[in-house]
């Protein structure tokens, strides 16, 4: 048989991707289980990270479980759920924001006009977590996620335990240009962060990413952030996201509880 | 055996992928900022060099024509695949480093070009040891650069500080410029000027 027939040329090309596709396959689901285990604990060390506890070299699931504690917070009601009504998807450990956010069971559908963070439908829960320090909750560590060039972005907003100053800032998975909209990774950057107040003393929204440096004589510099240079839309999108998720359709009802000196973790 | 150790070193410093063919640039600038990564990078494609070379070599004789480049590309593409999820396993923060250029290494030239140039034409052991040879050509490079790189762009290497940086209370002001993807191109205009220096016989007229 030529090589160039057609019967041959078929065959040939059944057979390399039969073999291909094996392999392929083969390497995906052998590994998997590897794979989800490194992004879980990825997933504990950015929470970590937005917590400002560092981890060097410590088992850090067990560094998680001294450190933090979980809960599901209704979003519209800025409640707590109590642990009887957790489910089999619904539970701080099982959480699964892209899940959630799909699920119609779960999910709740965002109008264009809400939906600053371009992300259509959110979960009706969020996990938040507490941070713990010699037994007092010093820190509240909140998952956001909204939009970026090319990307969604997913990361973390750390608060001070009144709700009111940032404590820390990461994202955990974007898939933005390196270099630039990449820069949201820059720890000086995700520094910066710290130390800012996201409202005003009236509780109205302040928080900002603006465009340029931040004029420290400006009077509202406490409430702003720099931008990233050569990524004006990354930075619009962290600038909607983070607003978005602050305000009255992610965690502001949330938030407004904490600022009335509710304390939400005395179960 | 001289032959086979031939086919094995000339693509270190003779016929340098790299540095005389000038094949595979993209990556090199890409992923050459720390040595770590460069030091992934380049067993990825080392490993995924070798392993085309001598598919492709084993299945020459049954390849049709006019489906060649296809299947070269499906069976690099399969190798690019299975090179990523091992690092997504096994070295999972510097999988996010070098993010999307594990995948392109499907698009590096000094693959299909190996493959095109030489395993379509050779048996598969002399394939095989032609794309350890080119894998380790490369690698040299991507090496020089990224020691050059992480150095003087950040002051470390290997992530340890080598050279105490002012910011943290040393004397080194890192250089910027290193960090950012262009300075491979200097590093490597240098490396090649370097290597034609010393074997003029690389020198192309034009």
């Amino acid at each position: 048989m030529s090589t160039d027939s057609t019967r041959k040329t078929i065959m040939v090309a059944l057979g390399v991707c039969l073999v291909c596709s094996v392999l392929v396959s083969t390497a995906a689901v052998s590994l998997k289980s590897i794979q989800d285990r490194n992004r879980r604990l990825d997933k504990l060390r950015n929470i970590l990270d937005a917590g400002n506890i560092s981890y060097a070299a410590a088992d850090i699931q067990k560094l998680f479980n001294e450190k933090i504690e979980a809960d599901i917070i209704e979003l519209q009601s800025g409640t707590i759920l109590s642990e009887d009504d957790y489910t089999d998807l619904l539970s701080p450990e099982k959480f699964d924001i892209k899940a959630m956010a799909k699920n119609r069971r779960y999910n709740r559908n965002l109008t264009a006009g809400a939906d600053l963070a371009q992300i259509r439908q959110i979960p009706k829960y969020m996990t938040v977590y507490w941070v713990r320090e010699a037994g007092r909750v010093e820190k509240v560590i909140l998952p956001i996620y909204g939009k970026g060039l090319w990307s969604t972005m997913y990361g973390f907003i750390a608060l001070d335990s009144n709700g009111v100053t940032v404590q820390g800032f990461t994202f955990y998975e974007h898939g933005e240009t390196p270099g630039l909209g990449g820069e949201v990774d820059n720890p000086a950057w995700k520094r910066s962060w710290i130390g800012k107040r996201i409202c005003d003393a009236a509780g109205n929204l302040k928080i900002e990413v603006i465009k340029n440096k931040v004029n420290p004589a400006d009077a509202n510099a406490v409430h702003r952030i720099d931008g990233l240079s050569g990524a004006t839309i990354t930075t619009r999108g962290v600038n909607d996201l983070v607003r978005f998720w602050l305000g009255e359709n992610g965690y502001g009802h949330f938030l407004e509880r904490l600022w009335e000196g509710e304390s939400p973790w005395a179960k | 055996m001289g032959k086979m150790k031939k086919i094995l070193t000339t693509p270190i410093f003779n016929e340098n992928p790299i540095a005389f063919q000038i094949l595979g640039i993209c990556s090199a600038l890409a992923v050459t900022a720390k040595l770590e990564t460069a030091l992934v990078m380049s067993l990825a494609v080392t490993f995924v060099l070798a392993f085309s070379n001598l598919s492709v070599s084993l299945i020459r004789k049954h390849i049709p024509g006019s489906i060649r480049i296809i299947v070269e590309m499906t069976i690099i593409a399969s190798l690019v695949i299975i090179a990523d999820q091992i690092i997504k396993a096994f070295a999972y923060n510097i999988s996010k480093q070098l993010s999307v250029y594990v995948g392109l290494i499907i698009t590096n030239c000094i693959i299909m070009g190996r493959a095109e140039a030489f395993a379509l034409k050779n048996p598969p052991w002399e394939s095989f040891l032609d794309g350890i040879g080119n894998g380790l050509g490369y690698t040299v490079i991507l090496l020089t650069v990224g020691f050059f790189r992480e150095l003087i762009g950040s002051g470390k290497l290997l992530g340890f500080q080598v050279l105490p940086v002012y910011t943290e209370g040393g004397w080194y002001v890192p250089n910027g410029l290193f960090v950012l993807p262009p300075s491979a191109f200097f590093l490597i205009a240098l490396i090649i000027w370097a290597l034609r220096t010393w074997k003029p016989e690389q020198v192309q007229e034009g």
